[in-house]
C-alpha cells in the first residue's frame, strides 16, 4: 500500500474540463520556433543556417556540453532565421525558425532499433542521448545524464504519472490511449537498470488509467507495479513521490539516486519508447490547453516549437479579459508576457486565466495561523523563513530554517489566508544565498591569484 | 481570432491559484461560531431583554472604532475590513459579566486593541490574546463590577442599572472545597444546567453545549485544529480526576471542572488564537497542556476561583520559546540531526 508524504494541499483539480478530451493532433503550424535551450545545462549550437532545407527529425542543435541534449527539427521545411526569440523562461534565446513545407519528409536519421529486447544499458543510454530526451514533466534535466548518474546506485525505479497539478490531463490521456508505449517504455527502463520491478505512481483520481495500465501489464506480462497514491499536491514532486512509493527520503541537498531511487516522468518514458521502437527523437509534445480564458479546452499534440498562440487558436481563441498565460500548471508554471513563446520539451500545459480570479493582496499581514507549516511537504517553517527574509537575514534562512531545501512547490502560498508571497520570497532568498556563495568563491580565487602573484 | 498583442498580461511568480480562505473569511467563521453561545446568553440572562446582545455589539463596535482611529492617526492603512477587531470585541464582551457598565467595555477594548494589538504592529504581531488582556486589565482595575455575577434568568435592563440579583458561580462554590460544598453545588446546579447555561458566570461562558457547537463548526471549517483544545481540556480532565477531593465521585467532579467555568470558551476560542499560540502541532500540544496545568493550579491553589484567563495569558508569553525549540524535523534530514532532534 502506498504511503503518504508530509503535508500537501488539495486544490480544486479542475481536470474535468479536459479529462474526457482525446488527444488531437494540432493542425500543422506554418512556422515553428525551436529554441536551442530546452533543457537544464549548456545550450545547443545550431547546426543549420538561414536558407537550409531540413527534414523532420533531423538534428539541428548539437549538445553544448555533457549536461545537454541535442535538438531536432519538428517539421520539414526551410530555415528562415537563426536568431534570438522570446523564451518561456523570460528574455530571449537563440532559436531556429523553420517555415513548414507541410510535407513531413522524414529524415534518414530516423531508424527504429532492429531488436529492442537485446539492447544493453549503454546502447539504450546512447539512444536516449541521441533522441534528445529530457525530463519532460517540466524539469527538463537531460535523461541520459540521469540514467548514467543513477546507474549502479538506484534499485528503485519509479515512473511519475501522478500529474498532481490542477488542470493537466495530458499524462492521463496518454495512459488511456497509449498504454503500450507507457508499459514498454517502463520495461526498457527495467532492463536498463536490471531491476525486477518498475513502480508507476499514479494519483487516485485516475483510477481508470490505472485499470487500463494493469490490463496492459497483464497482457505483456510486464514487471511493472502500478501504485495508486492519494490525490494530493505535490504528489508528483520528485522527493515526495520517492517518499510515497518507496518509503525512502532523499537526503537533504542530495538527489533521489542517493536514496537508491530514480524517477522518470511518464512522458519521458513514452519518449524512450518512441526513440527505441520508432526511432523518433523528441519532436512533438502533448499539451493540455485549459483555464478560464480558453473557449474550448483541449489536449493537443503539437510539434516542438509551435507558438502557443497557435494552440489557443486551435481551442477557439481566448476570452478578451484574459489576464494571465501560464506555461505549466497553476502551482509551479511560468507566467508568460507574450503568446509568441514556443512549446518546448518541458511544456505539458498552457493555461489562460480570465476574469477577476487573481487574488492579490497589496499589503499582506501574516496572522501566524501556521497553516504553511502544516502543508509544507519538506516540513519547513515558511512563516519564519518569510520573516527572516523580510529582514534580509538570508543566513538564518539558510542555516537555521533550511531554506535551501525548499522545493518551491507553492503549497504554503496556496494555503496562506493572508496571501503572503511566500514562494516568491523563498526564490529570491535562495538566489541571495547562491549569489553570496558565488561571491565567496570569487573572493577566494582572487585572493589565491594575488598570493600567487606575490610569490612570483 | 484573438488579438494576442492586445491582452494585458500579468507575469507574476507561481503559484497562480490561491485557496478561497482568507483572513476575513476566517474571522467571519469565528464570529459565526460564537453566535450560538451569544444567543443562549441573550436567552438566559434576563429572558430576552437583550443586554447580552447590546453589550457584545457595543464591545465589537468599540474595538472597530479604536482600530480605525489608531490606524488613521498613525497614518497606517485601514485594516478593519479583516474583521479581526470584531472578533476581539465579541470575545471581550463574552468574558465579562452581563452587568458590566458600557464605559468599562470602552476602556477594556481600548487596552485590547490599541495597547495589546496595534502598538505591537497590528494583526498577527501581538504576543498576548487581546480580549483576555483587556479582561485582565478590567478585573485588576474594577474588581467589584467585573466579578458580580447575575443570577441566571434574573433580569437586567439594557440601559442604566438595577438592583442585582447575584449568584455565586459554580467554581466559586467549588473553591470552598470539600465534599460538602460539592454536594451543595450538585444540588444547586445539575449537569444539564451547565450544558444549557442555567448558571451564573461571564456573558458567553455559561452554556457548554453552545460552545461545543461553535467549536465543532470551527473544526469542520478547519479554522482551528484539535490540538490545543484537546490538550487543554484533556489536561484539566486528567488533573481533576486525580485531584478530586475525598468523598466525591471523581467523574462528576471532572464534569463540573470542565463545564462550569470559562474552560470551553478559553480552550476553543482563546487559546487557539493564531498570533499567540505556537505554529507547529507538537508545540500546540505542549501549549494546550501548559494552559491546562496552570488552570488547575490556579483553581486549586490560587486566590481566584477561575484560572483560564491567566493561564492562557501566561502560556501566550511562552509561545516564542515553544516555537524556538519545538520544530519539525525536515524531510531528508541527516541521520545525526534526526537523533539530536529526537533527544530534545
Amino acid at each position: 500500500m502506498a504511503q503518504a508524504f508530509f503535508g500537501g494541499v488539495h486544490p480544486n483539480d479542475r481536470k474535468a474540463a479536459t479529462r474526457a478530451k482525446a488527444i488531437e493532433p494540432l493542425p500543422a503550424p506554418a512556422e515553428v520556433v525551436i529554441p536551442m535551450s530546452m533543457h537544464i545545462g549548456a545550450p545547443c549550437k545550431p547546426l543549420v543556417a538561414k536558407g537550409d532545407q531540413v527534414k523532420l527529425g533531423q538534428r539541428i542543435g548539437e549538445p553544448g556540453g555533457f549536461v545537454s541534449a541535442p535538438i531536432h527539427a519538428s517539421v520539414s521545411g526551410t530555415v528562415t532565421a537563426v536568431e534570438p526569440r522570446p523564451s518561456s523562461m523570460g528574455g530571449t534565446v537563440l532559436s531556429v525558425v523553420i517555415a513548414n513545407d507541410f510535407q513531413n519528409t522524414l529524415s534518414d536519421e530516423i531508424r527504429p532499433v532492429a531488436d529492442p529486447d537485446s539492447l544493453t544499458a549503454e546502447e539504450l543510454t546512447e539512444i536516449v542521448k541521441n533522441a534528445g530526451i529530457v525530463g519532460q514533466g517540466g524539469a527538463t534535466f537531460p535523461t541520459h545524464v540521469k540514467i548514467s548518474s543513477a546507474m549502479g546506485k538506484a534499485d528503485y525505479i519509479i515512473i511519475n504519472a501522478a500529474e498532481c497539478e490542477p488542470y493537466i490531463t495530458g499524462d492521463h490521456r496518454t495512459m488511456l490511449e497509449r498504454p503500450e508505449q507507457v508499459i514498454k517504455g517502463a520495461m526498457l527502463l527495467a532492463k536498463c537498470f536490471g531491476v525486477d520491478k518498475v513502480y508507476l505512481g499514479i494519483e487516485a483520481n485516475k483510477q481508470d488509467a490505472a485499470d487500463v495500465l494493469n490490463a496492459q501489464i497483464a497482457a505483456l506480462n510486464a514487471p511493472v507495479v502500478v501504485e495508486v497514491l492519494h490525490t494530493r499536491y505535490p504528489q508528483g514532486a520528485e522527493k515526495q513521490l520517492c517518499q510515497a512509493v518507496s518509503g525512502r527520503q532523499v537526503p537533504s541537498g542530495k538527489l533521489p539516486a542517493d536514496a537508491g531511487c530514480c524517477i522518470f516522468n511518464l512522458n519521458t518514458t513514452c519518449a524512450i519508447y518512441r526513440a527505441v521502437y520508432e526511432g523518433m527523437p523528441v519532436v512533438s509534445k502533448i499539451v493540455t490547453v485549459s483555464g478560464s480564458g480558453v473557449i474550448e479546452p483541449k489536449n493537443l499534440e503539437c510539434p516542438i516549437g509551435t507558438p502557443v498562440a497557435n494552440l489557443f487558436d486551435a481551442c477557439g481563441g481566448l476570452r478578451e479579459d484574459t489576464y494571465k498565460l501560464i506555461m505549466g500548471g497553476p502551482m509551479m508554471g511560468l507566467a508568460q508576457y507574450t503568446a509568441d513563446v514556443p512549446v518546448g520539451k518541458g511544456t505539458g500545459c498552457m493555461l489562460a486565466f480570465a476574469g477577476d480570479e487573481e487574488r492579490y493582496e497589496p499589503e499582506p499581514q501574516c496572522i501566524r495561523c501556521g497553516k504553511c507549516v502544516g502543508v509544507c511537504p519538506i516540513r519547513l517553517e515558511p512563516v519564519f523563513m518569510y520573516k527572516y527574509l523580510a529582514k534580509g537575514d538570508w543566513e538564518n534562512f539558510r542555516d537555521r530554517l533550511h531554506g535551501m531545501d525548499c522545493i518551491e512547490c507553492g503549497a504554503c502560498t496556496y494555503i496562506c489566508p493572508a496571501r503572503l508571497p511566500l514562494t516568491h520570497a523563498f526564490r529570491m532568498g535562495k538566489q541571495q544565498v547562491n549569489n553570496a556563495r558565488m561571491a565567496a568563491i570569487a573572493l577566494a580565487e582572487a585572493e589565491k591569484a594575488q598570493e600567487a602573484k606575490k610569490e612570483a | 481570432m484573438t488579438e494576442y498583442k492586445e491582452l494585458k498580461l500579468i507575469a507574476s511568480s507561481s503559484p497562480h491559484i490561491r485557496s478561497d480562505e482568507d483572513t476575513r473569511s476566517i474571522m467571519l467563521d469565528v464570529i459565526i461560531a460564537l453566535l450560538p453561545a451569544l444567543l443562549m446568553s441573550v436567552y438566559r440572562f434576563g429572558n430576552w431583554n437583550f443586554r447580552a446582545l447590546t453589550v457584545t455589539a457595543f464591545s465589537a463596535g468599540c474595538c472597530v472604532l479604536w482600530e480605525w482611529l489608531y490606524r488613521k492617526l498613525m497614518k497606517k492603512s485601514n485594516m478593519i475590513g479583516d474583521l479581526s477587531a470584531v472578533v476581539t470585541g465579541m470575545l471581550l464582551a463574552l468574558v465579562c459579566p452581563v452587568t458590566v457598565p458600557y464605559w468599562m467595555i470602552a476602556v477594556g477594548s481600548f487596552f485590547s486593541i490599541v495597547v495589546v494589538k496595534q502598538l505591537y504592529g497590528g494583526i498577527g504581531c501581538n504576543f498576548l490574546n487581546p480580549a483576555l488582556a483587556g479582561r485582565a486589565v478590567l478585573v485588576a482595575a474594577y474588581a467589584g463590577p467585573m466579578t458580580r455575577w447575575l443570577a441566571p434568568e434574573a433580569s437586567y435592563p439594557v440601559l442604566g442599572s438595577a438592583d442585582l440579583v447575584t449568584a455565586a458561580t459554580p467554581l466559586a462554590i467549588l473553591k470552598e472545597g470539600g465534599a460538602d460544598a460539592f454536594a451543595a453545588l450538585t444540588q444547586t446546579y445539575t449537569a444539564g444546567d451547565l450544558f444549557l447555561g442555567r448558571i451564573g458566570g461571564s456573558l458567553g461562558e455559561t452554556s457548554a453545549l453552545m460552545l461545543l457547537l461553535g467549536g465543532a463548526y470551527l473544526l469542520v471549517r478547519k479554522v482551528i485544529s484539535w490540538h490545543i483544545p484537546a490538550a487543554y481540556i484533556g489536561t484539566v480532565a486528567l488533573v481533576s480526576l486525580l485531584a478530586a477531593p475525598a468523598g466525591v465521585d471523581p467523574w462528576q467532579y471532572v464534569t463540573y471542572q470542565l463545564f462550569a467555568g470559562g474552560l470551553l470558551l478559553g480552550a476553543i476560542f482563546m487559546a487557539t488564537d493564531y498570533a499567540t499560540s505556537p505554529v507547529t502541532k507538537p508545540g500546540q500540544l505542549v501549549f494546550g497542556a501548559g494552559c491546562g496545568l496552570l488552570t488547575c493550579f490556579i483553581r486549586h491553589f490560587g486566590s481566584y476561583p477561575e484560572g483560564v484567563c491567566y493561564s492562557i495569558l501566561i502560556m501566550n508569553c511562552t509561545t516564542w520559546l515553544l516555537d524556538k525549540y519545538i520544530r519539525p524535523v525536515i524531510y531528508g534530514a541527516p541521520k545525526k540531526e534526526k537523533k539530536e532532534a529526537a533527544a530534545k
